[in-house]
């Protein structure tokens, strides 16, 4: 019986399993999970709708901003808000490029997960770059509270468009070199190919989203199925996998920065110039209803289940947290595993434990 | 003995004692200096001019730091470890020479000392993991020994060929037989399973299984702090500096370079101590570029590929040396082998075809949704 | 300012109509589900079926498997509590079919059980253990209701109306 956790470097925040190991094979594991329930959803049934943002901003903290969208989504949709264009494709851009951050702090990790203390330094300098930009556009590193209903906080700052286009050639070198640092090492690959295999039927009934899937061979895509904001007017491809295993969630991700930069520099060529939020009431009341609404977030399906009696504050918001459903097939993937190999496929599911615990 | 020579044996020791220290420190600062170039950071640069003091201010904050002694640990075994692990990466430097008579004592069985010496902090390392009472340092102790004790074989079969070309255990005279051509032209292959089992044997990337920090926290050490911990620190950079100057003396050449007179000790000095950091700065660049192997790769790699290996090497070099093979031929041979590993190596890795490590792109508008 | 409601007195469901998927499972999942007492309904933009608790199995099973519909993605299962009543409330999607359904069980507020869906979906464990946690909702046929969540020994599910939040206080 090994208890790896709730603190340890390699749980990414705090997961506990429970694994029982024979020598170096683990026989049994049971996840522990909870450390980080902070109730967000009975919680935001007692804030107002703009207040219940911020509190989404905290479920998934490498990719707020993405949280933020699908929350503004949720209510837009239930309140049957038109927001402008330009707020769109603000919007989708941010998102792009929080999705990109949030692949890079996956890539850094897990190199190191895998005993490579390399790749983590150069992703994370171009992480860095990618908050400053968001420093820059939205005044906060982390929790920005950038995109509210009905549009975007504010306009981007003038010279926008110069310094995105810079950013996004800076981060295609980055992402080059740190690719070709990692992803075809004899080691990595010894390590990371054939691991924590998981089937496509398997995936899918473990209710598996995002990258995760997608490494499983299924392309199932929200931008792509059920095209939200502007996502349909972008050329843009899925990578999928096709063994489903530690090397093909992680090349999935790899593959899914490089299109999201695509879709990133077609938006910036295509953005309109305009308003950039609808004026609402401070306090909303959306009407009666129910909504439930989905986002394709860095890790997966982020769906916002919400039930509105006509106040002020949501009656019920149920989230759908991504992690969480990918974590559920922790245990079927590390049975069998050695313990070496248990670390590397925490690794490659990318959970943030804000999210999972809520 | 008379009283004389063992004073002067005791003042030796203490100086190599405080040699070895400052060497440690000034090699923790190279590392970070290093790693921190090959990560695009600066590394330490605050303590001192250019950071140089950063390794004093460690060494303060480490003995100043608490001891923490857990409540379920075997006290005397725990306290034990650390020297148990300490005290023979010590005395293997007393007959490893640095330049011609600057040891304490060279021993005429010198190598074979040293390599039954090496192998004693083993034992450091397992009951480290035993009496911490903890799971994850009981672990990383018997990786320790699976790791240490197989890799010992490759390193034994190496320096046994190193013994058959040179005709002794001698360092000193090793070195000697080097002076026209160092070992490493003749036995790349012997060159290369030296510094894969010595690696191996000091934990350090790629093979840093027994610590490995994001899997078993630390492996042995994880329960101890302060001095103590630090113990183990001092001595897994003396075992790196001892396997990059034994590697030095045994294929490079030790005090030896063409156009510099091999008997003047401050020359002779000055080079040993250039050839040592260049074979440290490579151990560091492993650790800069690779990630770890696991267990099971680790010891499939030991025994079924380098120690094959080793015994083919001290075939080919018997078989060399009892027909008068001439040394080029013997080289050749030798870097053939070495070079075909190599390559089979990277073929059975990557057994499959390219296309298997991309990822496709998947686009609905041609395929279908329902493509599955 | 644009009036927020400006739809005031209309409620969502006669607001949107369904798009062809839905009005093809409008059409077809009454007739699957013949020999159930369902009840046909609208959650936004999306059918909703709102069924007797303990058909739930049954429903699921022909729900998942059969081929017109073929639900194989269990999206999320929520529990709202109308204080009169408990909601639980399942989202399904067909990967291949890309249909989207909403099936909802009302369930009685005092001792509120229905049958887990742990043998059709691994991804329930998770979902009804939270569901246990929160609301106090006996999924029957699970195989561990152990908290999951809130530590063990906790009292009282915080996810219901009923549970008082705890008065906030600087300190």
């Amino acid at each position: 019986m090994v208890n790896m956790g709730p603190q340890h470097p390699s749980t990414h925040g705090v997961f506990r399993m429970v694994m029982a190991v024979d020598g170096e094979v683990v026989v049994d594991v049971e996840p522990h999970i909870g450390y980080l329930h902070r109730g967000s959803e009975k919680l935001s049934e007692n804030e107002l709708y703009v207040q219940v943002v911020t509190l989404f901003d905290r479920l998934d903290y490498i990719s707020n901003l993405n949280n933020e969208m699908v929350f503004c989504r949720s209510v837009e949709k239930l309140m049957g808000l038109e927001i402008p264009e330009r707020a769109e494709y603000i919007r989708v851009i941010l998102c792009e490029l929080n999705r990109v951050a949030s692949h890079l702090l996956f890539f850094g990790t897990f190199g190191l997960d895998a005993g490579a203390m390399t790749p983590v330094m150069y992703t994370f300098r171009e992480r860095e770059k990618i908050q400053s930009m968001f420093e820059m556009v939205t005044g906060a590193r982390m929790m920005h509270n950038y995109i509210r209903i009905g549009g975007v906080k504010n306009d981007v700052p003038e010279d926008f468009h110069r310094r995105m286009h810079e950013l996004i050639a800076e981060l295609r070198k980055g992402i080059d070199e740190s690719d070709k640092l990692l992803s075809f090492n004899e080691i990595f690959l010894a390590r990371t190919k054939g691991i924590g295999v998981i089937s496509a039927d398997k995936a899918i009934n473990y209710g598996m989203t995002g990258p995760s899937l997608r490494a499983s061979g299924i392309p199932m895509d929200i931008r792509k199925d059920e095209p939200y904001s502007v996502y349909d007017r972008f050329d843009f491809g899925i990578p999928i996998g096709e063994n489903g295993d530690c090397w093909d969630r992680y090349y999935v991700r790899v593959e899914e920065m490089r299109q999201s930069m695509k879709i990133i520099e077609q938006a910036l060529d295509q953005i309109p110039e305009g308003s950039t939020i609808t004026p609402t009431r401070l306090v909303l009341r959306p009407p009666k209803g129910e909504v439930y609404v989905r986002g394709e977030n860095p890790r997966g399906e982020l769906g916002v289940y919400l039930v509105s009696d006509g106040a002020d504050r949501p009656y019920r918001v149920k989230v759908r947290p991504p992690s969480f459903c990918n974590l559920m097939a922790i245990k079927e993937l590390i049975k069998g595993t050695y313990v070496a190999d248990s670390v590397v496929i925490l690794g490659s599911l990318d959970i943030v434990l804000g999210e999972v615990d809520r | 003995m008379s009283l004389l020579d063992l004073l002067k044996t005791i003042s030796a020791i203490m100086g190599m004692l405080t040699v070895l220290s400052v060497i440690v420190l000034s090699l923790t600062l190279l590392e970070r200096k290093f790693i921190g170039r090959i990560q695009m950071r600066k590394g330490p640069n605050r303590v001192g001019p250019f950071g140089l003091l950063q390794p004093v201010a460690d060494a303060i904050k480490l003995v100043a730091k608490e001891d923490i002694l857990p409540t379920w640990v075997d006290k005397v075994i725990y306290w034990v470890s650390p020297l148990v692990v300490f005290i023979p990466t010590f005395m293997i430097w007393v007959t490893i020479p640095v330049a011609r008579d600057v040891v304490i004592r060279n021993l005429d069985m010198g190598l074979f000392y040293i390599i039954a010496f090496s192998v004693l902090s083993i034992v450091g390392l397992i009951s480290a993991g035993w009496a911490s009472a903890n799971k994850y340092a009981i672990i990383g102790g018997f990786r320790a020994a699976a790791q240490l004790i197989s890799y010992e074989i490759p390193i034994i079969l190496s320096v046994l060929a190193i013994a058959m070309l040179a005709g002794s255990l001698n360092l000193e005279r090793i070195v000697d037989a080097q002076a026209t051509k160092p070992y490493i032209f003749l036995q790349p292959l012997g060159a290369f399973l030296f510094l894969c089992g010595g690696l191996a044997e000091l934990g350090r990337t790629p093979f840093d299984i027994h610590p490995a920090e994001s899997e078993v926290v630390g492996g042995p050490f994880v329960e101890y702090s302060g001095a103590h911990w630090s113990v183990f620190f001092l001595a897994e950079y003396i075992n790196t500096f001892a396997i990059a100057a034994l590697t030095t003396l045994l294929f490079l050449g030790g005090w030896l370079f063409p156009g510099l007179p091999g008997n003047v000790t401050a020359s002779g000095v000055l080079v040993f101590l250039t050839k040592t950091y260049l074979v440290v700065l490579v151990i560091f660049w492993f650790r800069g570029t690779y990630p770890r192997l696991r267990i099971d790769q680790l010891m499939s790699l030991g025994w079924k590929v380098l120690v094959p290996l080793g015994f083919i090497n001290v075939v080919v070099t018997a078989v060399a040396l009892k027909t008068e093979l001439p040394e080029i031929i013997l080289g050749l041979i030798s870097f053939v082998i070495l070079a075909s590993t190599f390559w089979i190596i990277s073929v059975r890795m990557r057994t499959a075809p390219k296309p298997e490590y991309t990822v496709r792109l998947y686009d609905p508008s041609l395929e279908g949704l329902n493509a599955r | 300012m644009v009036e927020n409601n400006n739809n005031g007195d209309k409620s969502p469901e006669e607001m949107v109509t369904l798009d062809e998927k839905g009005q093809f499972l409008e059409q077809t999942v009454p007739g699957l589900l013949s020999s159930y007492e369902i009840e046909i309904g609208r959650s936004s933009d999306t059918l909703a079926l709102i069924i007797d608790p303990k058909d739930l199995l049954g429903i699921f099973n022909i729900l998942k498997h059969d081929s017109q519909t073929y639900f194989d993605f269990l999206v999320c299962i929520s529990v709202v509590d109308y204080i009169e009543y408990i909601q639980i409330v399942y989202h399904l999607l067909s990967t291949t079919k890309q249909h989207k359904l909403v099936v909802k069980a009302d369930l009685d507020a005092g001792q509120p059980s229905i049958s887990s869906l742990t043998s059709l979906w691994l991804g329930a464990d998770w979902y009804e253990r939270e569901g246990h946690d929160l609301f106090g909702v006996w999924f029957e046929g699970h195989p561990n209701l152990e908290p999951l969540l809130l530590y063990e020994g906790f009292e009282g599910h915080p996810g219901l109306k009923s549970y008082p939040l705890p008065e906030y206080k600087e300190w």
